[in-house]
């Protein structure tokens, strides 16, 4: 058994576990820190999966801040769930069921995973590398000649800079980019003008 | 948990290498992995800690409430900024190669880092604003601007 194989086992069984003793568990401080646990065991398989930014994100974001902005929230509503009436709904799991269905026969049609003849590989990736977008700046007469070298494997991205998500980020998709901040600073504020407790006086009964 | 001294010392300690973490994860997001939201996120965890341990107050004398929202609108302003320049020089809206006129290929990853800065001021001040808003409770309401 390889190490890569070990690992993935571990966090995979140690990943559903986690997530349904978060929802199960009704003291809320424990969900919390179930919460907070699954969000790391999450940055571990994205590790693993060789996908940093991603890691980075859940790591900083899942298992740090909304772990502390979670138990911020706790204060005000309390730390224990009502215990909810135990009643299966047969329409509701119906519902469920098909669509799951559906999505699981939707992956059907996918490539397996890895698969270097799937359409991303041969035809999405080709045809960014012939882009000039994001490029570092080198002669096109040596460009040529390292795609020629099957060797030189130092620059798989043929002269983008070395973080393709980046590339792909702040230079194909700019404009989305540019929006998502917009709408980050949106959220602040809209969290700031709702939850602020100094109210002006006029606005007082 | 001002009274705590482990934790006062611990959070003395752990600061400045998280602020330099978040920033070497802004500034090299076009080399490793990272970039301007996650590097945001570990300046903000930074600021969050600061205010968990030495109280909300410490952090509002340090840096007033006003300046959060100031700087994130900054950081929203600084990316389109950066798309103006393109535009000025000619070229379309966040075209990067007006940056570097010379060496238009160079303008790429120069036009990017400055872009996931701008991100990352942004990302930080929302986190830290929202973090604030989010622990505000009942006691906090300033009654000389409520009326009676």
């Amino acid at each position: 058994m390889s190490d890569q194989l070990l690992i993935d086992l571990v966090l995979l069984t140690l990943i559903p576990i986690l997530a349904v003793a978060a929802i199960e568990v009704r003291n809320l401080f424990a969900a919390i820190m179930l919460v907070g646990i699954y969000s790391l065991m999450m940055a571990l398989e994205w590790n693993t999966l060789h996908a940093g930014d991603v890691a980075i994100t859940e790591a900083a974001v899942g298992a740090g801040v909304s772990t502390v902005l979670f138990i911020g929230a706790l204060v005000h509503v309390g730390r224990h769930e009502k215990r909810p009436r135990r009643r299966v709904d047969g329409r509701g799991l119906l519902l469920v069921i098909v669509t799951g269905g559906f999505l699981v026969y939707g992956t059907l049609d996918m490539p397996a995973f890895g698969d270097p003849k799937a359409p991303v590989h041969t035809y999405r990736v080709v045809e960014m590398r012939q882009q000039q977008v994001g490029k570092i700046g080198e002669d096109p007469a040596s460009l040529a000649a390292k795609r020629a070298d099957p060797t030189d494997l130092k620059d798989d991205f043929d002269g983008h800079v070395p973080n393709q998500v980046t590339a792909v980020l702040a230079t194909y998709r700019s404009f989305d980019t540019m929006i998502e901040v917009t709408v980050i600073l949106i959220a602040g504020i809209s969290v700031t003008l709702l939850l602020r407790k100094q109210r002006r006086p006029e606005l007082r009964p | 948990m001002k009274d705590q001294l482990v934790l006062r010392v611990v959070a003395k300690c752990m600061i400045p290498p998280i602020l330099v973490f978040g920033g070497y994860i802004i500034t090299h997001g076009e080399l490793g992995p990272g970039g301007g939201f996650q590097g945001g996120v570990v300046l903000a965890s930074a600021f969050i800690i600061y205010a968990l341990i030495y109280g909300r107050d410490a952090l509002h004398r340090a840096f007033p409430r006003q300046l959060w929202i100031v700087l994130g609108a900054l950081g929203v302003l600084f990316y389109i900024g950066v798309g103006m320049v393109g535009m000025l020089s000619g070229g379309q809206f966040l075209d990067y190669h007006a940056l570097a006129p010379d060496h238009g290929e160079h303008g790429e990853p120069l036009g990017m880092s400055l872009v996931e800065y701008g991100v990352g001021v942004t990302v930080c001040a929302v986190m830290v604003m929202i973090f604030d808003m989010i622990c505000e409770t009942a006691d906090d309401v300033d009654d000389s601007q409520v009326a009676k």
